[in-house]
């Protein structure tokens, strides 16, 4: 079929007042688009029936010269065809004024912006073509492998089948229930929130095993994985393969050793034991005979030499324990020294029983409780910061350090991104240093280029947005689940392990349709690339922030599309260009760039690029603009999937073609990230600085280039940094290269 | 094997709801997601930053809101709650009434009829703080992106100028309430939490005076796109606040009031605290506090609030707020001595808890609730996020997710 294109102009929302269509029309023309229509409201039902009514006749291609592309998505989304939004009215309307002091002609730098969004749009429009979505080769497998068969990873599994999948179970230890099993009671977690519950493994292994769809492998631990969402090729310690479709790791966790507090506590003296002991006593034996317990809260928690954060099961835990051990002895004498009593939601209920029951609860400082012997029996000297003294207590039995927990998966940080001009022995010491932070054992043992571990932010917890996207590893198909994935309370675990199973069903989901995950859901373009044009740089293999392209033993890159996120960050790591979306491409964005319109030098003020982060920049950008906002007209904004998909080249092609400066505008980097795609505006950053080092050789100067981060709510910095930008460019000077 | 033709509903379209309405709609489902406001994001949308990471909610309600224009699956209907539900897991019939907007599709935000319109109304996005005109756009990054008309104007002058005004035929003043059935296989009810009502402590005296405001209300100043630009200003004066304080638990952990912790205020005046600090670095907070309970990670957060010497932490229970005079007086008790105190504060914020919003609108079906108002789920109605249990949003994403599960499951055939 051949292509047809037809740019629609819309002159609603005051387009139609504010800009020439002649001159609009004519650009458009000019551009390479030879029909073009004007309607008074395009969104209307009547503006989008003329839309498709052409479509129905033979359009393959629509320009649309309107609003942003944020907007009247529906009404704009016509299937099967090629349609590019140009937002006239956010980018060459709102954020202009009429007209402006030492314009040649009145209104021509607001009719320029216009005609230039228009030249880029046509330009982009013409290079682009409707994704088909990317299909496995052969079937997709649909099967759930559940790692770890504690409470998270039981519960996982139970739920997963009662929705319909099937589903792999194992678990290392010879027998499922992970710390279930090690379980005397659990606390309150149904109304009135105050009663001790059974613990319920029984009831939890019958219906697993009740269930043909569950197959449960003990005594195992994963070998190998390979492969990608939809078609992992699993091998299991004992021999067993497996073809799974998505993983949920809920490995659970680590109790912190009470040995590592040897220094703070007493622990080597008898009685002295940790949470996990005590509930195993509980278990073995009951805590019958007990006269006197005291617990010490944040053993190793909430402390800078141990573990910063808080565990967040230990308060509950010790009000438990300490209602086990009034409820064997209601005449025993039970103290829990503590920093901040944390019972959260209806929990708060099970602090206050134990407080019935006569539990006593004294509030320490930082420092550690003494715990001393005397005569067979424990005592304790603490800080009572409420009667501002020292208190002691004695006649102890046993001393309970309220120990925490670590996240059951090895730490494995990113290596650093550095700069190019950093000197190459730093940089190799950073790296060093960064690896040796990762630890040398695996779970799944991803048959990945970067490693065999889910990349992890602080405290080798394995997220990446653990606010609004809690589930999201690095690793698409994986899904960490309970108390790896942060210290939480079991209930919560359990509850967690369904959600984690329902993002596993979606990546096999997403696999058979043949769309990407979050965040871009549903978006069926892929990277493709031009292999033969390969130098086996590794650049996208080592900079993909999700691990999904593997490599080859002469370094090519072997991509696995349902790994990938459509960031783009492989496309702007190629110095070869080779990689491709059919609707973003670095020729696209670079086509784009060489169609604006630049005068010839002296003549006229500076001219910028801005490439600019679609997901939080660009809406910042387009609600400043709503609101009023004006900024020097002679910058052009061109969104990025991510600013880890700005290629170099599209610099140099800015700066050939003339334009006297680029900005680019990306997310929050650093321990904070704010980018959708992890790493996509820390390595933006890296690359720029590298470009410095190319522009001051060509004698350009290294202002030419700069990075901004503009979070979604700063509109306020989008003019500023602009203007600022501006003058910097006044400063420096037209660029040499105007009119070559 | 799953019944595609019957939907899952989902109840509320703040952080938990839009979470499970999304997550269900990207598992191949067909979902009807119904939120009351004229918006979706709740109150999260009317966050300035979440804590820990101080990051701006609009950031993730974006990609959200993209998620939602992707998919083909979902449908929104604002303006609407649910009226009854009817039936058993597998098939219930539910009525949803939906209420006027007075403006239809084919607005394009324009912003001609506000222009047009004088009436103002008290900002329900602010919580009052301020006005906005009786024609609006409910907020910047509001979805769907489409503008009000407050009913105080149908039927006025100013009703008809708004009509008038618009060159889309987009205002619709015969807009009438309507009802919607729709069939679906499980409800997910996630239409989260109300502040508790800051006049019921008494002592507080929370309405004799404009610088005692509640922690919602708080956000609201910090916030650019809020009744003050993002300036933290005393509401009586407007002048900057010289010496803020933090009134924890004010009505939580309470059995006079909320008799659970609310979770999240110990967390959310820790963020307030930097709010302040940033602003005005000779400024002074002081938190109030019985325990700081800053939860695994979020205890970084405690940790670097702690290290700025601008913020004391008073352990104590505040009695009573005096208002003579203009001055703001807090009479507080040393929790284990009793010894009394007062201190001197120019500005009061009460940490409220939450309530789930099924303390004041039931459920319309058979549904238990435990002592608080938190509803107990069923097989086919699933509460999930702060109605069910106070938790923080990403607690709230979690359990949103694992809703849908559960809500697939009354579909499967076995």
């Amino acid at each position: 079929m051949d292509n047809k294109a037809i740019c629609y102009l819309c002159k609603g929302c005051d387009i139609g007042e504010a800009l020439n269509f002649e001159g609009l029309t004519e650009a458009v023309n000019e551009a390479g688009i030879s029909e073009v229509k004007e309607h008074a409201a395009l969104c209307s039902p009547e503006g989008v029936a003329m839309i498709q009514a052409d479509i129905d006749a033979g359009a393959t291609h629509v320009l649309i010269g309107a609003c942003s592309g944020r907007v009247k998505s529906k009404e704009f989304s016509f299937s099967g065809v090629v349609v590019e939004r140009t937002p006239l009215r956010e980018f060459a309307v709102w954020a202009s004024d009429a007209t402006y002091e030492g314009e040649e002609e009145e209104g021509v730098c607001r009719q320029e912006l216009g005609e230039d969004y228009l030249r880029m749009g046509t330009a982009k429009l013409g290079k682009c073509s409707v994704p088909t979505p990317y299909k496995v080769e052969g079937d997709v497998y649909k099967t759930l492998m559940v790692v770890g068969g504690g409470p998270a990873g039981m519960s996982a599994a139970i739920e997963a089948a009662k929705a319909g999948s099937q589903v792999v179970l194992v678990e290392k230890e010879a027998q499922l229930g992970g710390f279930l099993a090690k379980m005397a009671k659990r606390g309150p977690e149904t109304p009135p929130y105050t009663d001790l519950e059974d613990v319920g493994l029984d009831v939890m292994i019958s219906a697993i095993e009740a269930d043909a769809s569950i197959k449960v492998f003990t005594g195992a631990t994963v070998a190998k994985t390979a492969g990608m969402p939809g078609k992992f090729d699993v091998e299991l310690s004992n021999g067993e393969k497996l073809q799974i479709g998505g993983i949920v790791q809920a490995t659970g966790w680590i109790p912190y050793e009470k040995e590592n507090l040897k220094d703070d506590l007493a622990v080597d003296l008898n009685g002295v034991i940790s949470n996990v002991e005590m509930e195993e006593k509980a278990k073995s034996g009951g805590l019958g005979g007990l006269n006197g317990v005291a617990f010490i809260q944040c053993a190793g928690s909430r402390d800078q030499n141990h573990l910063p954060y808080c565990s967040a099961v230990c308060c509950l835990v010790s009000c438990k324990q300490a209602i086990m051990v009034k409820d064997a002895n209601p005449e025993a004498a039970v103290y829990v020294i503590y920093k901040d009593i944390r019972t959260t939601g209806q929990s708060e209920e099970v602090y206050r029983e134990a407080q019935r029951k006569g539990v006593i609860f004294i509030r320490r400082d930082e420092t550690y409780p003494t715990i001393s012997e005397e005569g067979g029996k424990l005592a304790i000297t603490t800080k009572d910061v409420l009667l501002d003294d020292d208190v002691e207590i004695g006649e102890l039995d046993l001393v309970v350090l309220a120990t925490g927990m670590k996240t059951n998966n090895p730490k494995m940080v990113d290596s650093p991104l550095i700069p190019f001009d950093m000197p190459d022995e730093e940089g190799k010491r950073l790296t060093k240093e960064a690896l040796a932070q990762n630890e040398q054992w695996s779970v799944l043992n991803l048959q990945y280029r970067q490693g065999p571990n889910l990349p992890t932010l602080k405290y080798a917890m394995p997220d990446s947005h653990f606010i609004c996207f809690p589930y999201e590893s690095r690793r698409t198909g994986v899904y960490p689940t309970g108390t790896v994935r942060k210290p939480m309370r079991l209930k919560q675990a359990m509850d967690d392990g369904v959600g984690a199973v329902l993002k596993a069903i979606q990546a096999i989901r997403a696999a058979e349709v043949g769309c990407a995950v979050h965040p871009r859901s549903g978006d069926e373009s892929f990277p493709e690339f031009a292999m033969q044009r390969c130098t086996q740089c590794k650049r996208c293999t080592e900079e993909c922030p999700f691990g999904a392209i593997n490599e080859d033993e002469k370094a090519n890159p072997l991509p696995n599309i349902t790994r990938c996120r459509r960031c783009g960050t492989c496309m702007g790591a190629c110095p070869e260009r080779i990689i491709s979306f059919k609707n973003y491409s670095v020729d696209m964005i670079g086509s784009m760039i060489k169609s604006l319109s630049v005068p010839e030098e002296d003549t006229e003020r500076p001219r910028v690029v801005c490439l600019i982060c679609e997901n939080d920049a660009l809406p910042a950008l387009e609600m400043a603009a709503r609101r009023g906002m004006k900024w020097n007209p002679y910058i052009r904004f061109i969104p990025v999937r991510c600013l880890g998909s700005v290629n170099l080249v599209w610099i140099a092609d800015a700066l050939s073609k003339g334009m006297d400066g680029v900005i680019l505008f990306g997310c929050k980097r650093g321990d904070d990230y704010q980018c959708h795609f992890v790493r996509g505006s820390e390595l933006a950053n890296v690359r720029m600085s590298k470009i410095s080092e190319t522009l001051s050789r060509l004698a350009l100067e290294p202002e030419r280039v700069r990075v901004d981060e503009v979070a979604i709510n700063e509109l306020e910095k989008i003019p500023t940094f602009i203007n600022e930008f501006m003058e910097t460019i006044e400063e420096v000077g037209m660029n040499p290269f105007k009119g070559f | 094997m799953t019944d595609q033709d019957k939907k899952i509903l989902v109840v509320g379209g703040g952080i938990s709801g839009l979470t499970a309405a999304l997550e269900a709609a990207e598992a191949g489902h067909e979902v009807v997601l119904v939120e009351r406001n004229p918006y979706l994001g709740g109150r999260v949308a009317q966050l300035h930053q979440y804590f820990p990471k101080l990051c701006p909610p609009y950031c993730g309600l974006e990609i959200n809101f993209r998620r939602i224009k992707a998919n083909p699956r979902l449908e929104v209907l604002t303006m609407a709650e649910v009226e009854a539900i009817k039936g058993e897991p597998g098939n219930y019939t539910v009525t949803i009434k939906q209420r006027p907007r007075f403006v239809n599709e084919k607005c394009t935000a324009c912003d001609k009829c506000a222009d047009a319109v004088s009436t103002k109304i008290k900002n329900p996005f602010n919580y009052g703080l301020n006005e906005v005109k009786a024609a609006y756009l409910p907020h910047e990054l509001c979805y769907p992106y489409r503008y009000v008309i407050d009913p105080c104007i149908v039927g006025e002058e100013d009703g008809k100028k708004a009509a008038e005004a618009c060159p889309y035929d987009a205002v619709n003043l015969d807009d009438k309430e309507s009802e919607i059935t729709v069939e679906a296989t499980a409800v997910i009810w996630a239409a989260g939490w109300q502040p508790y009502d800051p006049l019921k402590l008494e002592t507080y005296n929370f309405d004799k005076s404009p610088d005692i405001l509640s922690n919602v209300q708080f956000e609201r100043l910090a916030a650019a796109n809020g009744p003050t630009a993002g300036k933290v200003l005393k509401p009586s004066d407007g002048q900057p606040p010289k010496s803020v304080a933090f009134i924890q638990c004010a009505g939580s952990r309470d059995e006079n009031h909320l008799p659970f912790c609310s979770t999240i205020c110990c967390l959310a005046s820790l963020k307030h605290s930097t709010y302040v600090r940033e602003q005005y670095p000779d400024s002074e907070v002081t938190i109030y506090f019985i325990d700081i309970r800053a939860m695994a990670r979020n205890e970084d957060f405690y940790t670097r609030v702690k290290a700025d010497e601008g913020v004391k932490f008073v352990k104590s229970k505040i009695a009573r707020i005096e208002t003579e005079g203009g001055k703001l007086v807090l009479e507080g008790e040393n929790t284990a001595t009793g010894a009394k105190f007062k201190a001197e504060h120019d500005l009061v914020v009460l940490a409220t808890g939450m309530q789930p919003s099924t303390a004041e609108n039931k459920i319309p079906a058979d549904i238990a609730y435990d002592a608080y108002g938190f509803p107990i789920s069923t097989d086919g109605i699933i509460a999930c996020g702060t109605v069910r249990s106070p938790m923080e949003v990403a607690n709230s994403t979690q359990d949103a997710t694992a809703a849908v599960l559960k809500a697939i499951q009354t579909s499967v055939r076995r």
